[in-house]
């Protein structure tokens, strides 16, 4: 429970990520219920949380890049793709998985900075256009490279490994993900709390005050792409060795318009955000699916034919769902859940 | 060398280039007019040719009827969309508006395949000859007529915007919205009326298309290819637009004539066009034509 006003009599104070007792309670009841989902969960529903947590770091990645830096990438299933590339390929050469998923993090960033370049020159509308360049560029590179990405027949690939322990089912893979979702997002909250996060910050709030300021606008927004791929690419290896394949046509535009959905409906600049954004769009495929199945047989089914469209009714309401929160909603779940901490807080006198 | 493919290829190149600059002036209308860049314009093309293959095949309508009320629709059907979706993101960020078109692309797109399938559908013959010869080289009658019907759009739009009332207003709403606002321009109707040209123009582009190679979902590819060519030629310029068009569309062909001959990738006549637009935007990225902007503080 935060008290009324303002108490803080140090910097240290003012900058801490979880102000109060409760948040950190609450942070260790949550880690704790999270570390015991495996002994609950069946093996779809830990498939789907697995899911959640890989989409989440990258989602987190393009949320540096879009939410905190005001640059749009339209390309970030490309990277993505690039870093399950990549550390498949690298443990194809005897590199362990532990060591080829950070190496695929660090290739895909050199990768992201090379695309990125442009971005130190362009902005906004113009980026976008130029990361949607190189979606179909990269796209067109992995169906291409036959060495690189295993061509049209994929590539498969290994297990996570650490000494004698193998990850290779979903309940011991969980852990690996999870341990990967914490790491990841405790380095972005702590990011934006440098230097180098504010003034991603105010190069989002106000170029020209930055520039004026004394930051380098070329070099920073240079950084944020490198940091978006390096997301990207740690997010994308880790997806390669949990489904143990990778294929050409999973990285497609579509697959990069969910993952800017995420950003936008878990809410722009958020950290926490990013992580709910791609709880939303994972599970929403399964709603629909759901409500499909629940309405199977009926007039409204025998009418319309849902049975047969329920692919494109996924992709529909992937459409539908990034336009009324664009429209309603446009901060995203992240202000809904702060409202409802509000609520709460001093329930039952909400005045 | 193979001339007479060569030959085929640059004229195939500058008939679909036309198309891409008939679709990038409409791409370009909307951004001058109302600041939104539209990546749900390729789905216009998509539904345009959509609906007139279901009015011609189910309904059983003449090809100009069925035609003329595709256009009557995809006129209602751009007030529409710019008056729900468009209208309440006004002043919101850039990214928030492109990510609107994006979303719609994507709905329109899933809600065409499953209303339509997944296969491409052949229009009911139109044309009496499907091909016709010119100087040795064949070219289908569609595309003729296509050429026609562009250049019949360019010579309209330059009409609309030089001589008639709604046009000049357009322009001036480009210019400065609060001038021409204050100067007795609805606003409003200048967004929703720049959005119907829009997708009317469009669908015609979708219509030829889809007489030629049939009805499919590849047709939203167009929304995709108008990209290069509107930032070859400048985003905000209309001539830009159509000589970036048919720069785009001679280029591809000519990679694909080179990609036959000598380096067999396959693929070049899709991607070629978007490493020429990473040149541009690395190189000069207000394009041929259009305006620099000058950051004044």
């Amino acid at each position: 429970m935060t008290p009324a006003g303002d108490f803080r009599t140090s910097y240290r104070a003012d900058m801490t990520i979880f102000p109060t007792r409760g948040s950190r309670v609450a942070l260790w009841i949550g880690l704790a219920l999270a570390c015991a989902a495996p002994l609950v969960l069946d093996r779809y529903a830990l498939g789907l949380a697995i899911n959640i947590g890989i989409m989440g770091i990258a989602a987190l990645g393009l949320n540096i890049l879009v939410g905190f830096t005001g640059q749009i990438s339209i390309g970030h299933a490309a990277f993505f793709g690039f870093g399950a590339f990549a550390s498949a390929g690298l443990v194809e050469h005897g590199v362990p998985v532990v060591l080829a998923i950070p190496l695929a993090g660090l290739a895909t960033t050199l990768v992201g900075l090379v695309f990125g370049l442009p971005a130190a020159r362009l902005k906004g509308l113009y980026l976008a256009i130029a990361t949607l360049a190189a979606q179909f560029i990269l796209e067109d590179f992995f169906a291409r490279a036959q060495w690189f990405s295993g061509g049209v027949a994929g590539r498969v690939t290994e297990p996570f490994t650490l000494g004698p322990l193998r990850f290779d089912t979903e309940n011991s893979y969980f852990y690996v993900v999870l341990a990967a979702v914490i790491v990841m997002f405790v380095a972005a909250a702590n990011l934006m709390r440098t230097r180098d996060g504010r003034a991603l910050v105010a190069i989002r709030d106000h170029y020209l005050s930055a520039e004026m300021m004394g930051i380098n606008l070329a070099w920073y927004r240079t950084l944020s792409f490198g940091i978006a791929s390096f997301y990207a690419g740690i997010a994308g290896a880790l997806y390669a060795h949990y489904l143990l394949f990778v294929s050409v046509e999973a990285f497609n535009i579509l697959f990069s318009i969910q993952f800017l959905g995420m950003v936008i409906i878990g809410g722009l600049g958020s950290i926490m955000g990013s992580l709910l954004g791609a709880a939303f769009m994972v599970l929403l495929p399964e709603v629909v699916q759901t409500l499909v199945e629940l309405l199977q047989g009926g007039a409204i089914d025998r009418a319309l034919h849902l049975g047969n469209g329920v692919a494109f009714l996924k992709e529909m309401a992937i459409g539908a769902a990034i336009i009324l929160f664009l429209v309603f909603e446009p901060d995203g779940l992240a202000r809904r859940w702060r409202l409802i901490k509000a609520y709460w807080k001093l329930y039952p006198f909400s005045y | 060398m193979d001339w007479t493919l060569l030959f085929q290829l640059v004229l195939n190149g500058l008939i679909v280039g036309t198309l891409y600059g008939v679709v990038g002036m409409s791409f370009v209308l909307v951004y001058k007019a109302s600041q939104v860049v539209n990546f749900a314009q390729g789905e216009f093309l998509l539904i345009g040719a959509w609906v007139c293959w279901w009015l011609l095949t189910q309904w059983q309508l003449p090809f100009w009827a069925g035609f003329l009320l595709t256009l009557a629709f995809m006129t209602v059907f751009g007030i529409v969309l710019q008056v729900v979706v468009l209208r309440p993101l006004i002043g919101e960020p850039v990214i928030s508006v492109i990510m609107a078109t994006i979303g719609l692309s994507i709905f329109f797109q899933a809600l065409m395949k499953w209303m339509f399938g997944v296969f491409a559908q052949p229009f009911p013959p139109i044309f009496p000859a499907d091909r016709v010869e010119i100087f040795g080289l064949q070219v289908q009658t569609a595309y003729l007529l296509s050429l026609g019907i562009s250049i019949v759009i360019m010579a309209g739009f330059a009409w609309f915007f030089t001589a008639s009332k709604h046009g000049l207003a357009m322009r001036a709403t480009a210019f400065d919205q609060q001038v021409a606002q204050s100067l007795g321009v609805s606003v409003p109707k200048v967004f929703a009326m720049s959005w119907a040209i829009s997708a009317m123009v469009s669908a015609v582009a979708g219509v030829v298309v889809g007489v030629v190679n049939g009805a499919s979902s590849g047709l939203s590819a167009y929304g995709i290819k108008v990209f290069p060519a509107v930032i070859l030629g400048g985003l905000d310029s209309i001539v830009g637009a159509v000589l970036g068009g048919l720069i785009v569309g001679v280029l591809e062909n000519l990679a694909q004539y080179l990609d036959a001959q000598w380096l067999n990738w396959g693929n070049m006549v899709q991607v070629a066009p978007f490493y020429a637009l990473i040149l541009i935007l690395l190189v000069k990225p207000y394009g041929l034509f259009g305006t620099r902007n000058i950051e004044r503080v």
